[in-house]
């Protein structure tokens, strides 16, 4: 009696495996000493039309959750928990289910 | 008074500290394992400098959530003492256990040298019995650029928790004295209880007279009288 779902009805608590993107950037009034020094090289190569450069972090979780809402859940967490310090930072990420 | 270390992976300041505190100011000290549960009992804790886990994601970031830190939580929440230096400070910055966060130097660079401090708080046990002057002592980080939005540094200003401003020799509070671009050259604050202290600088580095001076001593000293009375 395991196994697929009763005829007619789709399972509800089936685990998805999503794939979050997230980019975790210094928030835009606080001085990033590495864009601008990045920057400068990018001069030195004669890349002169670049202007602002920002670096900050990609990250790339891969969440095991029984919606995509939850799945958002989770990683909004642990970005506001862990992966970001929002005194200095701030955080966007996109989610995908993954295929399996 | 019983002295706690506590020692994280990646912790390198933790003997020198348990040296100044053991060896010159002649306290009981232990060190404690960032997996314990347990602060045995100790009244003042430590979280020393170094590149806990590597520096990894943010300095401090993930130290803080290390199984010892919800006991030195709720140590500095009962109004314990408290002290992190240059990476503890770091620590207890991304425990929100005192404001702001320390960002990377502007200089890019990792700055290894003397530079002096002037004793701020008034209020503040580590600094409050301190002498209106410029004290030596070292420091040695990447990311010590002290900031805090508008609104948390106005707070800090007045409520008196900035506990050293880095200074010229003089003890004049100048840009140029300034190693990191911190803000305001804060080189520490307390929490808003004044029980727990981050600070950049190395006191403990600076505590034994073989090495040739002795500022750190003189506000370690000043420290455990304070907190003794």
């Amino acid at each position: 009696m395991k196994g697929s779902p009763p005829a007619g009805r789709v399972s509800t608590n089936a685990i998805m495996k999503y794939i979050a993107e997230i980019d975790v950037m210094p928030q835009k009034e606080i001085l990033d000493p590495q864009g601008k020094a990045v920057k400068l090289g990018l001069h030195n190569l004669h890349i002169d039309s670049v202007g602002d450069v920002r670096i900050g972090k990609h990250i790339r979780l891969e969440v095991e959750a029984e919606t995509e809402d939850k799945a958002k859940e989770i990683v909004d967490t642990a970005c506001r928990r862990l992966l970001a310090n929002l005194i200095m930072e701030e955080f966007t990420f996109t989610l995908q289910a993954q295929q399996s | 008074m019983k002295f706690g270390v506590v020692v994280f992976p990646g912790s390198n300041c933790d003997d020198d500290a348990v040296h100044a505190l053991r060896d010159q100011l002649k306290q009981e000290v232990v060190k404690l394992w960032h997996k314990d549960h347990d602060l045995q009992g100790c009244d003042f804790i430590i979280l020393p400098g170094g590149f806990s886990y590597g520096d990894y994601l943010r300095t401090g970031a993930v130290a803080r959530f290390s199984p010892i830190m919800d006991e030195v939580i709720k140590h500095a929440e009962r109004g314990g003492y408290l002290m992190g230096i240059c990476n503890g400070f770091q620590i207890l910055a991304e425990a929100r256990l005192v404001p702001g966060v320390l960002l990377r130097n502007t200089s890019q660079k990792y700055v290894c040298k003397n530079i002096y401090l002037r004793p701020e708080s008034k209020s503040a046990l580590i600094t409050s019995e301190l002498e209106d002057r410029a004290y030596k002592i070292p420091i040695a980080h990447g990311d010590g650029r002290y900031f805090a939005d508008a609104d948390t540094l106005k707070r800090l200003e007045d409520n008196d928790q900035i506990i050293f401003r880095y200074c010229d020799e003089n003890g004049s509070v100048v840009e140029s004295a300034n190693p990191n671009g911190s803000l305001n050259n804060i080189a520490g604050v307390a929490s808003e209880r004044k029980n727990v202290f981050g600070l950049m600088p190395h006191p403990e580095r600076a505590a034994d007279p073989m090495l040739g001076n002795t500022d750190g001593k003189l506000i370690l000293e000043q420290l455990l009288n304070a907190v003794l009375v």
